[in-house]
Formats: structure tokens, sequence, C-alpha cells
């Protein structure tokens, strides 16, 4: 009888794709914005072998495809935390209380590059820099202005920072213990993912080696004094805006994932004291159930290697948890209005893929930074997910799906394969040294491109559907040069009104700390409290670590 | 049968975002012309050095970081100081288009913005190295 009915099956599939060939299809790649094959149909026997206990689960239930909590947003909506700095700490705090006043939930601080370098304002690298792209931050001081009036015990913040996040988060600690918020109450997120940086990011510093032991020393430090500090959100997102497909984006976070826990595991810490603090920051790209996919798979791939690899015994080392950002890369400088809807598809696949957080990018990103209108849509636009679309009553609401079941099977297994590459190269840092990703990303970037070019791929307003003499109409966001010289005179002035001679021990004292194996974190806080500046820790640094220099390959 | 263009992709500043200049690099090789890529965070010393040693026609710029209005004029005006003010500048990246125009008059060539098909810039450069070789 059931072989009777497989032969049924078989038949009639055999019957609907000679119509399927007979009927024919339009000349245009069906394939993922990754370029990965699609098939016009899945059925039952593209979920064939697929266990529900072992491979699903129950959501807040090992192996955690279905979602990492057993309510989801019936318990908690995600956290609306959009990404956001510019010109001066005093311009920024105006945006922060501009963005809580309208119903944001927690806070993300973007730097401008001087800050992400390890530059003061003033240093002549940062010329033409400061308060570009981010919020200029040289000194405790510049993070008390940026929080003020805002309460650090409560919010949560996120710090996108990665070769000086032991600074930034030093900082933002003292700002907070001034304000008389205790360590242990302060919550949030540093990146401090420098392993994306030598792949995708590249705002490197120091070699991998000392970064990695900068790396291990928080993850020590806030164990003991920041337990509910996040201390590395491993990073995806920055992979996939280089221009990487889906499956390298999965695979090459979770390998620089493996690599944090083997650092830890290496400099003596047991996993499930760190591996709780771990979380996750994707991209939300265009091709819906992809991304959907990449998610589910993420979760279960991490969770299985946690628990059966690396020995993890805590169900919360188990745990993916993930912030989301929408795709940069997928908004375009044509008819920018029509990035609402881009952004809006692909923050519906990061809610419907179980994320933690949400940034939803503006429509005006490809032209500047993002006016207070852009943001304040952008903002609607997860309200809207949370509130209209009803999306957030069942958990996990695809699953069952053959083809999401199949896609999210089919991305675990080719990102399986990228980790036996990896490993082959003897792993992350050395593939890194060979130029591996590098090479991975820029050609699949490079495809694309192409792909675009030859309208194998359509992008709306840019190579299809374009307006003849398009004209702008929204408004800039424009950074004065103003900005560039009031934040040189306010760290002068930091400078000129602190106890110099304290503020020299403290550099010799972290030299000293840099050159032995103790732990930095708490000289580096040291440092913060006497207004030691961003740029003055980092140049002592240096002079242990030495620079990173990367061999261009394109 | 003219000679080899040769172009400086140069990211000038502190970004890191070097998708566009790596496209634009492979596009610009696979056209035939011979491309040199300095890497990135440069000085505009650096990149104007490179570009003189390498005896380049076209440089091409790629600026993410909002530091545009810096980086173009410091580097045209160091071309100039070498002796080299016959180089061409293009660039890319986030840049407004008032911004663009204010650069295009200071003596930019092109700013090719997010979009662009890398056709274009091949046919641009090719136009206008022709007319002043």
């Amino acid at each position: 009888m059931a072989s009777e009915r497989k032969d049924d099956f078989a038949e009639a599939k055999k019957r609907w794709r000679r119509l399927y060939e007979e009927w024919g299809t339009e000349d245009v790649d069906f394939t993922t914005v990754s370029g990965a094959p699609v098939e016009p149909l899945y059925g039952p026997d593209d979920a064939a072998g697929l266990d529900y206990l072992r491979d699903l689960g129950f959501p807040g239930e090992y192996p955690f495809t279905r979602g990492v909590y057993p309510t989801m947003y019936r318990g908690r909506q995600w956290t609306m935390r959009q990404f956001s700095g510019f010109g001066t700490p005093r311009d920024t705090n105006g945006r922060y209380h501009y963005l809580l006043d309208h119903g944001q939930t927690g806070l993300s601080v973007a730097f401008d590059m001087p800050t992400i370098m390890g530059y003061d304002s003033d240093h002549r690298r940062a010329e033409g820099e400061v308060g570009r792209c981010g919020v200029a931050i040289d000194s405790l001081r510049d993070m008390e202005i940026l929080f003020d009036g805002i309460d650090m015990a409560k919010i949560t913040t996120s710090m996108t920072i990665n070769a000086p996040a032991s600074i930034l988060l030093a900082f933002y600690l003292c700002a907070g213990e001034k304000k008389g918020a205790r360590f242990d109450e302060m919550g949030g997120t540093i990146q401090n993912d420098i392993l994306k940086e030598y792949i995708a990011q590249k705002s490197w510093i120091f070699p991998p080696e000392p970064s990695i032991r900068i790396i291990t020393d928080i993850m020590a430090f806030c164990a003991d004094h920041v337990p509910r500090w996040n201390t590395i959100s491993i990073s995806g997102y920055h992979i996939r805006e280089a221009g990487s497909t889906a499956v390298q984006e999965l695979a090459f976070t979770l390998a620089d994932g493996f690599a944090y826990v083997e650092a830890g595991i290496a400099a003596g810490l047991d996993v499930d004291e760190f591996a709780p603090r771990l979380s996750f920051f994707f991209n939300a790209h265009l091709d819906f159930f992809e991304e959907i996919a990449k998610y589910r798979a993420a979760r279960r791939i991490w969770a299985k290697r946690m628990k059966e690899k690396y020995g993890a015994k805590d169900p919360r080392s188990w745990l993916l948890r993930f912030h989301t950002q929408t795709a940069g890369c997928s908004l375009t400088a044509q008819q920018p209005e029509n990035n609402i809807v881009r952004t809006a598809f692909q923050a519906l696949s990061a809610v419907l893929g179980g994320t933690q957080s949400l940034h939803t990018n503006s429509m005006d990103e490809t032209l500047a930074l993002p006016s207070e209108k852009a943001v304040r849509i952008a903002l609607r636009t997860q309200q809207l997910i949370a509130h209209e679309t009803g999306v957030v009553n069942s958990i996990d609401p695809l699953a069952g799906s053959w083809f999401v079941e199949a896609k999210t099977r089919e991305m675990e297994e080719a990102a399986e394969k990228y980790f036996e590459r990896i490993e082959e190269f003897g792993g992350v840092v050395k593939a890194i040294e060979a130029g591996f990703f590098q090479r991975e990303i820029g050609r699949a970037a490079y495809e694309y491109q192409k792909a675009v070019e030859r309208e194998r791929k359509i992008v709306v307003g840019v190579n299809r559907f374009q307006l003849e003499d398009e004209t702008i109409e929204i408004p800039i966001l424009r950074i004065d040069q103003q900005v560039e010289l009031d934040q040189r005179s306010a760290v002068a002035a930091v400078r000129a009104g602190r106890d110099n001679d304290k503020a020299a021990r403290e550099l010799v004292r972290l030299r000293t700390a840099a050159e032995g194996s103790d732990n930095l974190m708490p000289v580096i806080l040291d440092c913060a409290r006497c207004y030691c500046t961003e740029g003055e820790i980092i140049a002592a640094l240096k002079e242990v670590f030495g620079e990173y220099v990367e061999t261009p390959v394109f | 049968m003219g000679k080899t263009i040769r172009v400086l992709i140069g990211k000038p500043g502190l970004d890191g975002h070097d998708r566009g200049a790596k496209v634009v690099a492979n596009a610009l090789r696979d056209a035939g012309m011979e491309v040199i890529y300095t890497g990135l965070h440069q000085t505009p010393e650096m990149i104007a050095e490179a570009a003189v040693q390498e005896d380049v026609d076209v440089v091409g710029l790629s600026i993410l970081s909002g530091a545009h209005m810096t980086m173009f004029p410091r580097i045209l005006e160091l071309l100039r100081e070498k002796g080299a003010g016959h180089i061409k500048v293009f660039g890319g990246g986030i840049i407004p288009a008032e911004d663009a125009e204010r650069l295009e008059a200071a003596g930019v060539a092109r700013l090719f913005g997010p979009g662009t098909d890398t056709r274009d810039i091949v046919d641009f450069i090719r136009k206008n190295f022709a007319q002043s070789a």
C-alpha cells in the first residue's frame, strides 16, 4: 500500500514535470540573490528523512531550529534597535532621545572612522573623517555627553566597535559608574569581532594574536563583573555587505564563532562561563526564503557544535541569539523611496527567521547618513510588522514548508563543506592569511555585478524600470565642517583639564600589562577613569602589539 | 593598437569598504587595462606617490566614509605638486549630488554613484584617455 502510494506520487510528479517542461518558462535565472539554484517546486520528497524532534524540536529546545525561546514574540518582542551616530556626542545624544521618544527600545552606537580605527579627532589621519559616518568619541568625557539624560542601568546599548572595543566598553562602564549604575546592572553588546574585520569589514588595528588575547580578556572580565554584557557579536553582516553569498555569510560567521570558542577554551576559560554571552549579527538580504533558511540553519549548526563538539552543558551556551540588520548593499540610489519597500521585505524575513533584535535601514542611506524622517519610517516599518501583520502570533510559522526545510538543510550542508575547507587551511586565522575568505567574497561580489549588468538579475530602478532624468527629492543629512573643529577643541580641553601625570602613569602601567599576560581590562578602565584618550590608549598598545598589514587581493 | 591604459585604484581614508573598489578593479582588468590596487587605509600622499611611481594614466578613488570633500581635492593638489597634473582622477562612493558637482568643478573627472554599470566606467576611461594621449 505504502509503496503503491509512493509510485503514485512519483507518477504524479513526473506528469507535472512533463507539463512544466511543455509549458516552458521565462528566460531568466531562477536562482536566489546568492546565485543558488532553486527548484520550481518542493514536495515531501525534498524533505525526506526530516526527523521532527531531531532536526527541528520545539521552540526553546535543542537544536533550536524553531527559535531560541519557548514563547518567542509572544513572550517578548524583538528589540527595535536603530544603529545611529553622527557628528559630536551632543548631536547624537539628541538623536537618541528622539528615537527613544518614538518607541525605540534599545540603543545602538555608530562610531566615526577615527574612533573605529583608534585615532583621536585631532590626529592627522582623522582629518575630514570626524563625525562623518558615526559619532566621534575620544574619551570618557564624550561618552558622558553621549548618554546624558539616559538611564544606563535600564537601557541596553549595542556598540559597533571592534579593534578598540575594550576601550569603548571601558568608557561606557565608567560613564555609567559615574551616574551610579553598577557594572552588573549594565547590559549591552560590543561587536568585538575582529576576525570578520580581517575577512570583510577591514577595520583592524593589531595583528590577530594580540587582538584575540584582548577579546579573551574581555570575555573573562565580563563573565566576572559585567554578566549582562554580550562580549562578542559574531558578525556576518559585513561579510554579506562585502559581497558574499548567503551560504558564505552563514559559514564564515559560524566559523569565526567556533574560533572564538576555541580561543576562550585555549585561554583556560570554561566554555559555559563565556559562551552564553556570545551573540550573532546577520544580514537580511532580499531573497526571502533563503534568508529565513539561513537563520534556521544557523541556530541548528551552532547548537549541535556547542553541545557535541565543544561539550557545553549549559543550554544557554547552545543558543544562537542574533541581531539582524537589513541589507544596505541592496538599497539603490535610484528612486530611493523604493528602499522602504525593500527594507520591509527584509525585515519581515528576519522576524520570520526568529531574530532577537532588528535594525531597519533608512531609504536615504545610499546617499548619506539618514535624516530624521527616514529613520522614523524605518522604525515604523518594524512597528508595522510587530503590530499590524499578525506574523508574530505563531512561532516559526514557515516550519514544515517543504521548501523552507529543504533549503535549511541544504544551507547547513553547504556550510559544513566550508568548515572542512577552513580546517584544511589550519583554521580561520590561517585562512585569512592565505586570503581565502577575501577571494571568495570578492569573486561572489564580482559575479553578482556581472549578473546585474547582463540583466540576469533585475534591480528595479537600476537596470529595469528606470526613470528618465531622475532627480532625488528627499532631504539629505549634512555634517557641518564645524563638527571636526569642535571635536578637536573638545579633546584638547580634556587633555588640558585632567591630571596629566596620573594619565601618563596609567599608560605606562598599560604598556607593562600588555607585555605580560594579566587581564588588560582593569588597567584600561583605570586609563579611562583618568581621561586618557582612545588614541593614547591605542598608541600605547600599538607599541607592544604592532599593527596588522593586509596583502590586498582582487 | 594604442598603448594599454594603466589605472591605479585607491582607497583613501579610514573606511574599509573595498567591495566597490575591487569590483571596479576587476572590471577594468577584464576590459584589458592594467590595474594596480593600493589596498586600504591610504593617505593622500601614499596614493599620489603610487600614481607617480606606477606612471598611471588614471586614478580611481573609492570613498564611503564621507571624507570625500577632504580627500579628492588633496590628492588632486598633490598630483599637481608632483608635476603629474595630467593624471586624471575619477571616483565613486556615497557622495551626495551637490558634493559631486563641487568636486567635478574642482577637477575630478567624474564621480560614479551606486548602481553604476562598470561598462560606463570602462567607456569613460577609454574616451578620456584617448583624448589626452
